[in-house]
């Protein structure tokens, strides 16, 4: 009995003492954090991803409360729901934010591209590019072997039967992982009002993107002629004018004799 | 002299982590950056010695004097979950990229079986004050020293061609296994 009493005196004790020093150093020690680091973490999407610079959501909820505006600071995943949102919280007025999706800058797929040999090696873009620049004959193209696919966590990458990736618009977020993860910057994030890209990345001379290739682009200049303010060609390769708009570059989809201009 | 010998003998001879394979979980967990291994090898460290020191108090003052050596477990677990507690609010305050580095591993301390080992072992060879002390810091040493060993291979492994399937915990574990064998070639060193 007393053994017990003695147990639950002792046991009571330090418990009460060591809940005095820690309830004493929980109030001398207390971290004050802004309450609109909370609300702004809430407001983001929570991923993660990294895509805006920062390590994880809450180091960018506590830049953005810091520095008390969105300039420089983007979430691009969030899009301007976000940035509305925690323009809101701040109290300050957004701005408009361009939505972007990524696009594959190769049309190249089975068929259409020569092959100039078989690739066994690792199943990953990135492996084939270091071998010798994987199997097909054109050096820019697309390698086929999904890096893209597997670097994007919102799953909006597939691989086609064609053996290029395609972009599901809905899921994209352009985080701006894909275009990392290429080994050959083929992919790039374009304003989703552009519908009109040249799917082609070949800065070869005309005639060796046309032996190795039936949809790239030969830098021929007649999408030039078609729509001067449409499109620029440098380096062997066609560009659209994103901020002309598509209705500019549009009537020279039908003129492109490689085909390499579409309409997503 | 004394001193000495439990100093080596607890940060290399019988090293927490390579010989009694104590502590583990952060060994493993947190030994991927030297950076944030020394930082957590300092943390454990900090609560080593105050463990050490506080149980050392509490079993030579209260426990052995009232006859309740079987409240060893219960009262040791409460001053190191106070301790862990303390020095958790104490790294928040000060450095909170260091805090969010740890993450949940700062907590973890707290089921660390080699702090609750340093107290009970520190009991059972009735070490005096000073030997307590002391046995606590050198244990946190090897603690810190283990970590930092392995994470600087770690860090060197990244470049390594290592085979698919060795990739990640395999790799890891058979690392500290060679380890673990490499400390085994201090036995001996000191008698005991």
């Amino acid at each position: 009995m007393n053994v017990i009493f003695i147990s639950l005196l002792a046991m009571g004790g330090l418990g009460l003492f060591f809940a005095a020093v820690l309830g004493f150093a929980s109030e001398k020690l207390k971290v004050i954090e802004d309450p609109r680091v909370a609300q702004v973490l809430e407001a983001l999407p929570g991923l993660n991803c990294g895509a805006c610079g920062y390590a994880g959501c809450h180091d960018l909820a506590e830049k953005i409360v810091a520095q008390g505006s969105l300039e420089d600071l983007r979430c691009p995943p969030g899009g301007s729901e976000v940035e509305e949102k925690i323009a809101e919280i701040l109290g300050i007025a957004a701005a408009p934010a361009v939505k972007k999706r990524a696009v594959v800058k190769c049309g190249g797929g089975k068929a259409l591209a020569v092959e100039r040999a078989e690739y066994q090696g690792i199943s990953n873009c990135t492996a084939a590019e270091l071998v010798a620049g994987g199997s097909k004959a054109c050096t820019y193209g697309c390698l086929g072997l999904g890096d893209c696919v597997t670097v994007c966590p919102f799953d909006a990458i597939s691989m086609g039967e064609d053996d290029l990736p395609h972009v599901i618009e809905e899921k994209c977020t352009a985080c701006g992982l894909c275009v990392e993860a290429c080994p050959r910057n083929i992919i790039e994030l374009v304003p989703c009002d552009n519908r009109v890209v040249v799917v082609c990345n070949s800065r070869d001379k005309g005639a060796v993107t046309r032996k190795v290739c039936k949809v790239g682009c030969i830098a021929c200049m007649i999408c030039v002629k078609a729509a001067p303010e449409g499109y620029q060609v440098a380096d062997n390769l066609a560009r659209v004018n994103c901020e002309k708009g598509d209705g500019v570059a549009e009537p020279a989809i039908p003129k492109c004799p490689t085909k390499c201009i579409v309409k997503l | 002299m004394d001193l000495l010998i439990i100093f080596i003998s607890a940060a290399v001879v019988n090293n927490f982590v390579l010989i009694y394979f104590l502590g583990i979980c952060p060994f493993l967990g947190v030994s991927n950056k030297t950076e944030k291994a020394f930082s957590m090898g300092l943390a454990t460290t900090f609560v080593m010695v105050l463990a050490a020191l506080v149980t050392w108090l509490i079993n030579n003052l209260i426990l052995i004097p009232f006859n309740l050596p079987f409240l060893q477990y219960v009262s040791f677990i409460i001053v190191i979950a106070s301790l862990v507690q303390f020095v958790e609010m104490f790294i928040r305050k000060t450095s909170s990229t260091l805090y969010r580095a740890l993450g949940i591993f700062l907590p973890l301390i707290t089921t660390n079986c080699a702090i609750l080992g340093l107290a009970l072992l520190a009991a059972l060879r009735e070490y005096n004050f000073i030997q307590s002390v002391v046995f606590g810091f050198a244990a946190g040493v090897g603690f810190t020293l283990a970590l930092l060993i392995m994470a600087g291979i770690r860090e060197e492994l990244e470049m390594a061609p290592i085979p698919e399937p060795f990739k990640g915990a395999p790799i890891t574990l058979i690392i500290a296994g060679l380890l673990a064998l490499a400390f085994m070639g201090f036995a001996g060193l000191i008698a005991g």
